[in-house]
């Protein structure tokens, strides 16, 4: 059984949009040595808004033998860079940062044309955190010695990043930001319906003047990758995608020695407590499963009511939805732009179709007039949700809520911890002394305590369990770029 | 007439009990003229699984404590490992064929390796834990919790310091371990088993077994209850072999080379670095506000 909610009041919104033209090339090249070069594999694809469904670009498919170039290029420049000073990366990395803020407008549009967030998310959340890991990491660059006290922290050589399509610009500073400030070459690839930002990026690393080789940047789909992951220079894999991906990487790297750091999947708990904040809670609900169309690894899939709070919840989070405006991602009022693809839309889809054939009360808002062309999802939430129900389960990736109750902190703590995953959760509740007895019991590796999705390059993030392993932020996340030595010099 | 010695066969410790291989199966144990000195347990398969349940269920105790408490138990093993440093130094030099000096030096590294680990317990998470300055007003901090159960695979010798060094970083930390002793030389981790039963080290928190790593290692690299493996010197086939099969549940996997002499250093094998491996970092957000 669906229910189906009116928008508030039929309140009209006049169109805010983002009309700032930006030049496009038709042909988007491979980033490598300093320079954008047109693939050997003489392969493109086409990149699409998929708010439109109109093509925007030709991407460059990179094959085995441009990958071989982009390594090689790094493992050129990587006896130069790693043994400049640390001081001198560190001024590169600060380069980067201003220049990200300075072109940041472009940067945002591009981001919301190519992958379909709101205008609003792009300018505030992605850009703005882009330009603080830069800026972080410039700073630890010249500080490695203090960061791991009892050893020397050197970089650990080649590395090859491989990002997803939810946070493209952000993944890539998230990635890069680490690896250049440890003294690392890096090889980028961007996911393959969201590489121009990234590319974008090449540009203001050549307007930055960082030596050739020190990062490049490959586009292409999940073969690209696998060539990348494969080649024997490499010496550190980061990767940010789904758990069957990374659970691929692990088996395909075993026994190689490469490095290995994963972020991986999640279907996080978001626990509310019926002494909590309600209204704030709700807001948190709201921030926690529909930001950036629920396209987050650390989305609060999953909420847990104290039972007693279960009617007031759904209330309020209905009322709520039916003032979350879903349509054209360039607008700047805006909430919930497009999804990503037409794949990522179908799963989404198939996931909606399995929750109420399971059993499970959809709750939907369908009164928004979507646009004719694009992929669209109105934000939703099931109720009657079991503990088994394939929603409460599997990660959606999309703007769908399983909401299920619990009647003692115990039991919201063995619910919660009830998966193989653990990448975040979020605990709702004004007393103190609970809040973090129950942060302590969550296997997960970022709690948010009265709030949910918030970040910052000085706080790590990564999970626990099948989450992935290593963290990304913060002084934890320079990690994953350093091998230890003694002070004898031997590696430790 | 000598008197005919009466040859021990040392079972499994799992749980906290004393318990024969379900397998039935046993090796001996021979000095270095070739008699056989003693017996040891050939653990199976089902032996594993139920160490990893009784170091599963042991869990959450034994993380839930505090670092003070966790460090008295782990200064008290200490203790009765002192207790016993002339068993031990004979079997050691009966099995890895050593002068009763050397292993003594090594039981005497390996007292003073559990001192040290009991030390951290209550100072890990200062040395590689943090607050964070975030750029909003929030309080954030990050902090190491256990992971869960740990399987080690100690290396063939030194037998007790190896085995006590990879044992001693995950319980220090708060996981429960399970420890496939040294291949070659088993006495000292059979034996060990008796310091635990003594001590006050809660059941299941240590489980020892004894037999062929080459049997146990591919159902350990599988096994989804187990969160991570520590393994000293593996050859390349069984590195291959644990981390394929820690893609099953993302195990966290940890090999080291170590040559004999490191061993004895405690800044290469007791930092806060060999801790950190079986610790999983979390990061709490709060708002500060008023």
């Amino acid at each position: 059984m669906t229910i189906k909610t009116d928008q508030i009041g039929g309140w009209e919104y006049s169109p805010a949009l983002e009309t700032t033209q930006i030049a496009i090339e038709p042909k988007n090249k491979l980033f490598i040595n300093g320079k954008f070069v047109s693939p050997k594999s003489r392969s493109w694809f086409s990149t699409t808004n998929p708010s439109t469904q109109e093509k925007i670009a030709d991407i460059a498919s990179a094959g085995r033998a441009d990958i071989n170039t982009a390594v090689l290029a790094a493992k050129k420049a990587l006896p130069k860079w790693s043994k400049l000073a640390g001081s001198v990366r560190a001024k590169y990395l600060y380069r980067i940062a201003r220049r990200i803020q300075e072109r940041s407008r472009e940067l945002a549009i591009l981001e919301t044309m190519d992958g379909g967030k709101p205008i609003k998310e792009s300018r505030d959340v992605d850009l703005p955190l882009a330009a603080q890991h830069f800026f972080y990491y410039a700073g630890w660059a010249d500080k490695l010695e203090y960061a791991f006290p009892g050893v020397e922290a050197k970089p650990v050589g080649v590395c090859a990043q491989i990002i997803p399509w939810n946070f493209p610009l952000l993944m890539a500073a998230w990635k890069l930001a680490p690896a250049l400030a440890c003294g690392n070459t890096c090889v980028l690839k961007p996911a393959e319906t969201t590489s121009l930002t990234a590319l974008r990026l090449a540009e203001i690393l050549q307007e930055v003047g960082l030596p050739p080789g020190v990062v490049n940047i490959v586009t292409g789909a999940g073969d690209t990758g696998h060539h990348l992951v494969q080649h024997k220079s490499v010496q550190k894999v980061a990767f940010t995608g789904s758990t069957e991906v990374g659970k691929l990487l692990l088996r395909q790297t075993a026994g190689s020695g490469k490095k290995l750091t994963l972020e991986l999947g999640g279907k996080s708990a978001n626990i509310i407590f019926a002494d909590a904040a309600i209204d704030q809670a709700v807001e948190g609900i709201v921030s926690g499963i529909y930001f950036n169309q629920g396209h987050v690894c650390c989305a609060g899939s999953r909420l847990f009511v104290e039972e007693s709070i279960l009617d007031e919840v759904v209330q309020k989070l209905s009322y709520r939805l039916k003032s979350l405006r879903v349509g054209d991602p360039l607008d700047k009022n805006t909430d919930l732009g497009a999804i990503n693809s037409k794949a990522q839309l179908e799963t989404i889809e198939r996931y909606i179709r399995q929750g109420t054939s399971e059993g499970a009360q959809l709750h939907e808002v369908d009164t928004n007039p979507l646009p004719a062309n694009g992929y669209w999802c109105n934000p939703c939430f099931f109720t009657d949700v079991q503990p088994s129900h394939t929603i409460a389960r599997e990660e959606i990736f999309g703007p769908v809520l399983s909401v299920m109750t619990f009647r003692t902190p115990k039991e919201a703590i063995a619910r919660a911890n009830n998966s193989p995953y653990g990448l975040a959760a979020g605990i709702w509740t004004d007393k103190g002394s609970k809040i973090f007895e129950i942060a302590k019991q969550l296997d997960a590796g970022v709690i948010w305590c009265n709030s949910y999705n918030k970040f910052d390059a000085a706080s790590p993030f990564g999970g626990f369990k099948e989450s992935g392993f290593g963290r990304e932020g913060g002084l934890q996340g320079l990690r994953p770029y350093v091998n230890f030595f003694n002070k004898s010099g031997r590696k430790m | 007439m000598s008197r005919l010695t009466v040859s021990k066969t040392y079972k499994l410790y799992i749980d906290g009990q004393f318990a024969r291989t379900e397998s039935g199966r046993s090796l001996a144990i021979e000095n270095q003229f070739g008699e056989v000195e003693a017996h040891i347990c050939h653990a199976s398969r089902k032996d594993l699984r139920e160490a990893v349940d009784a170091a599963t269920g042991a869990f959450s105790s034994w993380s839930g404590i505090t670092g003070y408490l966790r460090g008295q138990i782990l200064y008290r093993l200490a203790e009765m490992l002192e207790g016993r440093r002339e068993e031990f130094a004979a079997a050691i030099q009966i099995t890895q064929s050593v002068t009763i000096a050397v292993a003594r030096k090594e039981v005497d590294a390996a007292v003073d390796r559990l001192v040290c680990f009991a030390g951290w317990t209550d100072k890990l998470q200062q040395v590689i834990g943090c607050a964070n300055p975030v750029a909003g007003s929030y309080y954030n901090f990050t902090v190491p919790q256990a992971q869960g159960v740990v399987v080690i695979v100690a290396p063939s010798k030194p037998s007790l310091l190896g085995l006590v060094s990879l044992i001693g970083a995950p319980l220090s930390a708060g996981n429960t371990v399970i420890a496939l002793g040294s291949d070659q030389h088993p006495m000292a981790t059979a034996i060990f088993g008796e310091v635990c039963q003594t001590s006050d080290v809660p059941p299941g928190v240590i489980n020892l077994l004894t037999g062929p790593h080459k049997e146990l290692v591919p159902h350990v690299a599988t096994h989804r209850q187990v969160a991570s493996v520590y393994c000293a010197n593996p050859s390349k086939k069984m590195r291959v072999i644990l981390e394929e099969g820690a893609s099953e549940n993302m195990k966290r996997t940890h090999c080291i080379s170590i040559d004999d002499d490191t061993w004895y250093n405690n800044h290469e094998v007791a930092s806060p670095w060999q801790i950190e491996p079986f610790v999983e970092m979390k990061t709490i957000w709060h708002p500060s506000a008023c």
